[in-house]
């Protein structure tokens, strides 16, 4: 249909052109020509009109349509916004108001109570839950960051045969669903043969030890990172490395001095999805630590969730608890969140 | 005229955008003398170095995480429980050939094919309701919006949360009883018994009594757990989905609207064959996250009936309920081989990129 339009558009014009000289020949022949262009521009006048009162309309539609799309906007943004503000409300109301009155009706005072009573009750607390959280993510994003940018620029930046199958290997690992490795791991994590040193694991095991979890969150998202970053670290020009390597630099301190500065956006982003991605796990948390003050607060919430079974209340703001650090993270490098969910997927 | 479209599509095709992709395709013709050079400029210790940084996570990643799998599946010949090791035989366990296998497909073990189903129904809601919802949000805000930022924000709030929180937001939404929870408040004001919907098949027992309606507890407590998902789902799509559209080539739609096209066709017959590549990374996505379900199930109800899925029947019957490692093992391996039909689908595409 636009092919055709394009079509008309084009070859009208052209025909004209050649038209012209040969028309010149004979009087009647301009004549006929005359009355042609005439046609012609009585007929585009009309197109133009036509052009007019049909540009008219749309305007008129393309308001309607506008107002429409915002109020589709508006609407279906207040129902994304729904379930916060159920759990607002709730948190910030007692178990007896809303018991008694129901969820849709005027709150009987405003409190923080369900707040102060969560902090020190839940198994963890919140503060060790928040601890066991920053132990495991701090470490896990700094080391995955390291080793994945390493690994990128190595793949990236010199010639391997392997470089590609490398790269597939490291994705589709990544890909896995966790539950369908969860068991090989579940029992290397039980084997007393590694004999894990004092600090590190005081069982001796990786099992119900932050190191563990800060172990298989690493070797987890390596694939994303060496993905995204190895991606990201093509687009960059190689002369730089060559004139360093003639220059005689080392390869890690050209990773150091070189590509890891010119790698600062990506970085950045993958450090704040990094961090989302791993407090927000709840698998491996639930699965590899079985005493439950050391589980990081996500996977605390199934603990919290069946204390709180009876108290809607407390639940809610126990949720809201849990959430205010990854919205905080969002709301304060949400450009760099958007960016490293679309690096990965942009370029491949 | 063939001609004239072709060059115009020819800069925007698949992944290269712009100047980026330009300089990509330059540097791609002289990459093999010029990676043979720079590897020769490397000296011994460089190489070793580039062998360990690449070796050591190398050998990690394919050991734990592909050797996995050849675990799962050594296990799955066996009945396993965990005691004594497998290569020594005898202590607690067998080898019993497939039966594990036969005993999920024939139907012995009736969880197996309720969890295909709602992985499937999972998979399906996902990528015909939610899927499509993100797309279109990210159309929408791609034009000129007044107040995009504030839309933005709330369409990805939802995806920095992790789904076992989701899972407890909309506990609070699905609570039974007119007083507590938020859908069954809304229809005590607006009145039960709604003589039209009530007598719908199947959905209809929700809109019959208040103070008994569990929208998670009955038997198509998947609908309303996967409503939960689509909540974040769509957010994630909106994300991508834009990512995309801004490296859109605008000259693209310029003559798309030179040619009269509404919106509609420019999306439809311009836009989204041009947005291939991020729409098969979007079908690959919303595949993956749904048989990497787990959470949200898993907090409503520990991922048992009605709400059990191939990840929470892996995990109850090796680890949390029970010690069947062999039988788990065997669902594990279905769930890996099923997985890898996507992200070998990725892989592919990925790799035709790359000798683009």
């Amino acid at each position: 249909m636009s092919t055709d339009g394009r079509d008309v558009g084009n070859g009208a014009p052209d025909a004209a052109g050649q038209a012209a000289p040969r028309v010149a020949a004979t009087d009647e022949l301009i004549e006929r020509a005359d009355a042609a262009a005439k046609a012609r521009d009585a007929a585009s006048a009309k197109a133009r009109d036509a052009a007019r009162t049909t540009r008219m309309a749309p305007r008129r539609r393309i308001k309607a349509r506008r107002i429409g799309l915002y109020i589709f906007l508006i609407t279906i943004t207040f129902v994304w916004l729904v379930p916060f503000f159920v759990a607002v409300y709730e948190a910030l109301r007692t178990n007896a108001d809303v018991n008694a009155n129901g969820i849709f009706s005027i709150a009987q005072g405003l409190t923080l109570q369900n707040f102060i009573d969560v902090w020190g009750q839940t198994t963890p607390t919140f503060p060790q839950a928040y601890f066991n959280t920053l132990v495991v993510t701090i470490p896990a994003v700094i080391i995955v960051l390291i080793v994945g940018s390493l690994v990128a620029y190595a793949i990236s930046k010199y010639s391997w045969r392997l470089n590609l199958l490398v790269l597939m290997l490291f994705t589709a690992g990544n890909l896995l669903p966790q539950q369908a490795i969860i068991l090989p791991w579940f029992r290397l994590f039980l084997t007393p043969l590694l004999h894990i040193p004092e600090p590190l694991s005081d069982n001796g095991l990786l099992y119900n030890q932050y190191l563990g979890i800060i172990f298989i969150h690493v070797m987890f998202q390596l694939g994303f990172v060496v993905f995204v970053l190895s991606n990201y670290m093509k687009t960059l020009g190689k002369e730089v490395i060559e004139a360093a390597l003639v220059d005689g630099a080392g390869v890690l301190r050209i990773w150091g001095a070189i590509v890891m500065p010119l790698c600062k956006p990506a970085v950045a982003a993958m450090a704040a999805l990094q961090f989302t991605f791993i407090y927000n796990d709840f698998f491996w948390g639930l699965l590899l630590m079985s005493t439950q003050d050391r589980r990081p607060i996500t996977a605390a919430l199934n603990t919290i969730n069946g204390q709180y079974y009876s108290n809607y209340n407390a639940l809610a703001a126990a949720a809201l608890l849990a959430a205010i650090p990854t919205v905080l993270v969002f709301l304060a490098l949400q450009r760099y969140f958007v960016s490293g969910l679309s690096l990965g997927s942009v370029k491949g | 005229m063939a001609d004239n479209e072709a060059t115009t599509a020819a800069p925007v095709e698949p992944g290269s955008s712009g100047p980026a992709g330009a300089a990509g395709d330059s540097s791609v013709k002289r990459l093999p003398f010029r990676a043979r050079r720079r590897w020769s400029l490397l000296t011994r210790r460089d190489k070793i170095t580039l062998a360990l940084i690449v070796g050591i996570p190398l050998f990690l990643d394919v050991a734990l995480i592909w050797g996995s799998l050849v675990v799962d599946f050594l296990w799955s010949l066996t009945d396993w429980r965990g005691v004594g090791d497998l290569t020594g035989g005898g202590l607690g366990h067998r080898a019993i050939g497939l039966q594990n296998y036969t005993q999920l497909f024939d139907g012995t073990y009736p969880f197996f094919w309720s969890a295909v189903l709602h992985n499937l129904f999972w998979l399906a809601f996902l990528m015909f309701v939610a899927t499509p919802i993100g797309i279109l949000l990210a159309v929408i805000l791609d034009g000129q919006i007044k107040g995009m930022a504030i839309y933005r924000t709330v369409f990805y709030l939802p995806v920095v949360l992790s789904l076992a929180l989701i899972g407890i937001i909309w506990q609070l939404q699905y609570a039974p009883d007119w007083n507590r929870g938020f859908i069954n408040g809304t229809l005590h004001v607006i009145g039960y018994d709604l003589p039209l919907v009530k007598d719908l098949p199947l959905v209809g027992q929700w809109f019959r009594d208040v103070s008994t309606t569990d929208w998670v507890g009955g038997p198509l407590a998947i609908i309303p757990t996967v409503i939960a998902a689509t909540w974040r789902h769509v957010g994630y799509i909106c994300i991508l989905y834009l990512a995309g559209l801004k490296s859109f080539d605008p000259a693209l739609r310029e003559a798309a609207a030179i040619d009269g096209a509404n919106a509609r066709q420019t999306f439809f017959r311009v836009v989204f064959p041009v947005m291939r590549p991020i729409n098969i990374v979007i079908i690959v996505i919303t595949t993956i996250e749904a048989l990497r379900a787990f959470d949200l199930a898993y907090i409503t109800n520990g991922g048992r009936s009605p709400l059990e899925l191939l990840s929470t029947l892996i995990t109850n019957n090796a680890i949390s309920e029970s010690d069947r490692i062999g039988f788990g093992s065997a669902i594990a391996l279905i769930l890996a081989v099923v997985s890898l039909v996507p992200i070998v689908g990725f892989l592919i595409m990925t790799m035709r990129e790359e000798k683009q």
